[in-house]
């Protein structure tokens, strides 16, 4: 686009349309094909055998729990789950892939046909789930920073995997990254992935592509790959989308090609156009027979199906007569969710304790980036803390210093407002020594008080808390200061 | 007799009475590779220092009394199953030198029945071929005629039970590398129904076609091999958890009254006409011990060839990505990472197994698929319900198992369409993954042994075994020794 030219109104002349594939490694003790273990970090090809290494002769046996996450996982997106379905052969020379083919699905996947609900502009969205299908991880090639060697290690090779493919649904960047939060706040309520972006344990492609306004069509689609964080899914799609309007204000015409996220540069780059474009050459994986899946069985995985955030989100708002924007927050994490609930369920006012997890809680957490899990006070050692404030022991002020306190120590706030002395001053009579002292010593200030400068109040307020090293019971000294200043 | 030219059951009696020692059959088996295996070739690898050590601990078992089905027996393997800590090369140079770190399932199986490996047998290389002319090492020959091959791709097998320098041997069979080169060496040779045996740790060439079974002097050698050999894997998801029958107990049974079927498609023009005579004398002997000779069909025959080469190939074709230098086998260094995997596979594969990457690669590219391969898998549907339909009116089937007995050495290697109908008659077995077996029914004009197919219903090895035991023992064809 040409400089000086109303970016924003040419944007508008657009309409984006974005589809996700999104890969998730399953939580599973051994391999897909294999019994290996999937522990992350351990000495490279330590977690290794003949299937895994493609010796010559051996043969892949399914992991029947693997394909019963992602059953999980259909369920909880509404998919169809197939009766009969199958694993292929994805062809293709790489040295991470030890076999040079990758077991996948293709034309028969495990779920198809679902959807998962977003929240966009106060209002529920649908986004289509086409299909989720299984297949294998590959290894990691490491390449010697000097020197001409590269070694590949094969201990991720065979790690399940699940591919969640999504219609072409969404609309923005935005949407693109509810969705993906929405997908992994579920994949993590059914414990079937840890969502970990960062470590790869979740990782996210994106079909892109716009057209005019009105246009039914879609555009040609550029593919991105190597998004390899949650904070890159809005900044590469943004990125993408004024790429390929700029190329088609400039004349141009968008190609299909790959393209990778350069989180670095913060842009994407051509890796390979649709001429280069690999032949896969799928077809039935052989040495696995069809998978079948009989009704039975998805009853009993059905049974197995928790509370999802959508119900909880719902929930949260009835029984606990919380705010959407609260019960969206408490339920994108079931941790979070749960905790929230023991608080309540031990005695704490529910918005009270939603207003104290939002704000401090999850303040104090984002800072170390630690789990509520971790956490070295319980519900029943919070609902003791509101309750100080509740019978004025402590103020709300001096509740948020026992509060980091108790986060920090895992002490009971009680012990900590007496080790402390934080205990609030509600004698009359001390407060009013205090407030005369303050008023005494601030002549000058009590005069354009008087003379209409309302907004001293609050210098007197100050003094005198900071007189009382904040303990002073707020509204009685409020009380007091009026009656003094003749209000 | 010589300790080596007898049958299992001979040498079972003789080795649990204490009247011979495992050394001294092991002696008799090494002393006849010394002297013939110079002009017959059957092996890639003899491991006699390994043999002698299984044979110490094969004894023992047998003084103790707790001898098993194979204990002490001598017997060869086809050179593409892995054996631990013995080189399996699958006759190729890309694997000139792998030593796997695990054994394949039936080598497992023949440890457990106490067996000694006498050594690795030649094989075309991956199995892909009919003559062992495709080893990327050398042409094993056939004992019965020196000038000729032993048939293939199991010819190594074949050849060394014919010759006399194992007492058994196991092969694979993908299209007819067992039962091809058991005819043209006038020995017995059966490929079990798909999923019978374990394929873990057999090289894969079509994994929905190989099958592994065995190669011996006799019927009953077979039926005990099979017992050893048979049985649900963990590890081979292919393979039937159904039980294994004692298969030796269903020899000896009247074969009156079974309905033997005879198909007109496999008597064809361009089929040798010794072979021909050899074969409708023996259906005559069959039907003269009661049984019943009746004509079916198998319409789809004619496309089973072609079917065959489009999924053979597009299996092998991926089963041998792995091959790339990169972790095992021959590496030959390149100017980057394609250069390298180019340079290997160039000078690793031979050129039959070039050819049928490329003809399997062909078949399942994009714009192809639904022409080729799927096409084919049609096809193989329509071959199995012609066997599942002749089989409402027939018992076993009876064909012909070669249309030719042994050729000679470079006859057919010019040109590949010719080697391929070498298997015309055995490929239709392998698509609708039914048993098959070989055995012999005569000789040649030229001496060349002819072998009768006898094929069964699935999973019904039983009736299969129990029809070629009845027509061997009445007849003296497995007697016979090639003079070397």
């Amino acid at each position: 686009m040409k400089s000086g030219v109303d970016t924003g109104a040419i944007m508008k002349k657009y309409e984006v349309v974005i589809g996700l594939e999104v890969h998730a490694q399953l939580l599973t003790e051994t391999k897909m094909f294999c019994r290996c273990s999937t522990k992350f970090g351990s000495e490279p090809n330590s977690q290794t055998c003949p299937v895994c290494i493609g010796m010559p002769g051996v043969l892949p046996v399914m992991n029947r729990k693997a394909v019963e996450y992602a059953i999980l996982t259909g369920l909880a997106t509404n998919c169809r789950i197939a009766p009969y379905s199958r694993f292929a052969r994805k062809n293709y020379f790489y040295p991470d892939l030890p076999k040079n083919y990758q077991i996948s699905q293709y034309e028969l996947p495990l779920c198809e046909n679902g959807f998962v609900e977003i929240v966009v502009d106060d209002e529920v969205k649908r986004i289509g789930i086409t299909r989720i299908h299984m297949e294998e991880d590959a290894g990691k090639n490491i390449h010697e920073e000097r020197g001409d060697h590269s070694f590949v290690d094969l201990n991720r090779t065979g790690v399940p995997l699940m591919e969640i493919v999504s219609e072409p649904d969404l609309r923005s960047p935005g949407e693109a990254s509810e969705y993906m939060k929405k997908l992994r706040a579920i994949l993590r309520y059914l414990g079937v992935c840890d969502g970990n972006m960062e470590q790869g344990s979740l990782r996210c492609d994106a079909n892109v592509s716009i057209r005019p306004v009105g246009q039914n069509e879609f555009g040609t689609r550029a593919e991105l790959k190597n998004i390899n964080s949650f904070k890159f899914v809005e900044k590469a799609l943004e990125y993408e989308i004024k790429r390929q309007v700029s190329v088609i204000e400039d004349g141009g015409r968008i190609i299909q090609e790959t393209r990778l996220w350069d989180s670095a540069a913060g842009v994407t780059r051509s890796m390979r156009s649709k001429e280069e474009a690999h032949d896969y050459r799928y077809f039935p994986e052989p040495d696995l027979p069809p998978i079948l899946v009989s009704q039975e069985w998805i009853d009993e995985i059905k049974a197995k199906l928790p509370e999802l955030p959508d119900e909880k989100r719902k929930r949260f708002i009835g029984q606990h007569s919380l705010p959407e924007y609260d019960a969206e927050l408490l339920t994108s994490e079931k941790a979070i969710a749960d905790w929230y609930e023991r608080v309540v369920e031990a005695g704490g006012q529910p918005k009270v304790v939603a207003n104290w997890m939002m704000g401090d809680l999850m303040r104090l957490l984002n800072e170390e980036n630690k789990s509520v899990d971790a956490l070295l006070f319980g519900p029943a050692q919070m609902v003791g803390m509101l309750k100080l404030i509740d019978d004025d022991t402590i103020s709300g002020k001096i509740a948020k210093t026992v509060f980091e306190e108790m986060y920090r120590t895992g002490k009971n706030a009680g012990d900590i407002v007496k080790e402390k002395g934080l205990v609030q001053i509600s004698d009359t009579s001390e407060i009013e020594m205090a407030v005369d002292d303050v008023l005494a010593k601030s002549a000058s200030e009590v005069e354009r008080f008087k003379a209409g400068d309302e907004k001293l109040m609050g210098f007197f307020v100050g003094q005198v808390m900071k007189a009382t090293k904040g303990k002073a019971n707020p509204k009685m000294l409020n009380d007091l200061l009026k009656e003094k200043l003749g209000k | 007799m010589k300790l080596n030219e007898m049958n299992i059951r001979e040498l079972r009696r003789l080795l649990d009475n204490r009247e011979v020692s495992v050394r001294d059959v092991l002696d008799d088996v090494y002393g006849r590779i010394d002297a013939v295996e110079d002009k017959v070739k059957a092996f890639i690898t003899v491991s006699r220092d390994e043999a002698y050590r299984m044979a110490e601990h094969a004894q023992e078992s047998i003084i103790s009394n707790r001898m098993s089905l194979l204990s002490g027996i001598p017997i060869a393997v086809k050179d593409n199953m892995c054996t631990k800590g013995i080189l399996t090369t699958c006759a190729s140079k890309i694997l000139h030198n792998f030593i796997p770190p695990y054994e394949s399932t039936v080598t497992a199986k023949l440890k457990e029945h106490l067996y000694i490996l006498v050594g690795k047998t030649n094989l075309d290389e991956f199995a892909m071929g009919s003559s062992t002319e495709n080893s990327g090492f050398h042409t094993s020959r056939n004992p019965w005629n020196l000038e000729c091959v032993p048939g293939g791709s199991s010819g190594g097998s074949a050849a060394a039970v014919a010759a006399g320098e194992c007492i058994a041997a196991v092969g694979s069979d993908t299209g007819g590398s067992i039962r091809q080169p058991a005819s043209l060496c006038g020995v017995v040779g059966l490929k079990p129904t798909y999923g019978r045996v374990s394929r873990y740790g057999l090289v894969a060439f079509a994994s929905s076609l190989d099958q592994i079974g065995p190669i011996t002097r006799d019927v009953s050698d077979a039926a005990a091999m099979l017992t050893a050999i048979a049985g649900h894997d963990p590890l081979d998801s292919t393979s039937v958890s159904y039980d294994t029958p004692d298969y030796e107990a269903a020899l000896g049974k009247e074969i009156k009254g079974l309905r033997i079927g005879i198909p007109k498609e496999f008597f064809i023009e361009g089929i040798d006409k010794d072979v021909e005579e050899a074969v409708h004398t023996a259906i005559k002997k069959i039907e003269s011990l009661g049984a019943k000779a009746v004509e079916v069909s198998l319409p789809h025959t004619c496309f089973a060839t072609a079917a065959y080469y489009i999924l053979a190939t597009s299996e092998a074709s991926s089963n041998l990505g792995r091959y790339d230098g990169v972790k095992y086998g021959l590496r030959e260094s390149g100017k980057d990472l394609i250069d390298m995997y180019m340079k290997t596979r160039a000078k690793g594969f031979g050129t039959e197994v070039k050819r049928r990457i490329m003809l399997g690669t062909y078949a399942l590219s994009s714009g192809y698929y639904d022409a080729y391969y799927k096409k084919a898998q049609q096809v193989r549907t329509l071959i199995k319900n012609d066997f599942a339909n002749a089989f409402k009116e027939v018992d076993v089937i009876v064909t012909p198992t070669s249309p030719t007995p042994a050729f000679k050495v470079g006859e057919k290697t010019t040109d590949p369409l010719q080697m391929y109908l070498s298997d015309i008659f055995t490929i239709s077995v392998n698509l609708a993954g039914v048993p098959g077996i070989s055995i012999p029914c005569g000789f040649t004009k030229g001496n060349l042994p002819v072998g009768l197919q006898i094929i069964g219903k699935h999973f019904d090895e039983e009736t299969l075994l129990k029809a070629a035991y009845a027509y061997e023992q009445s007849t003296d064809w497995h007697m016979r020794r090639p003079s070397l």
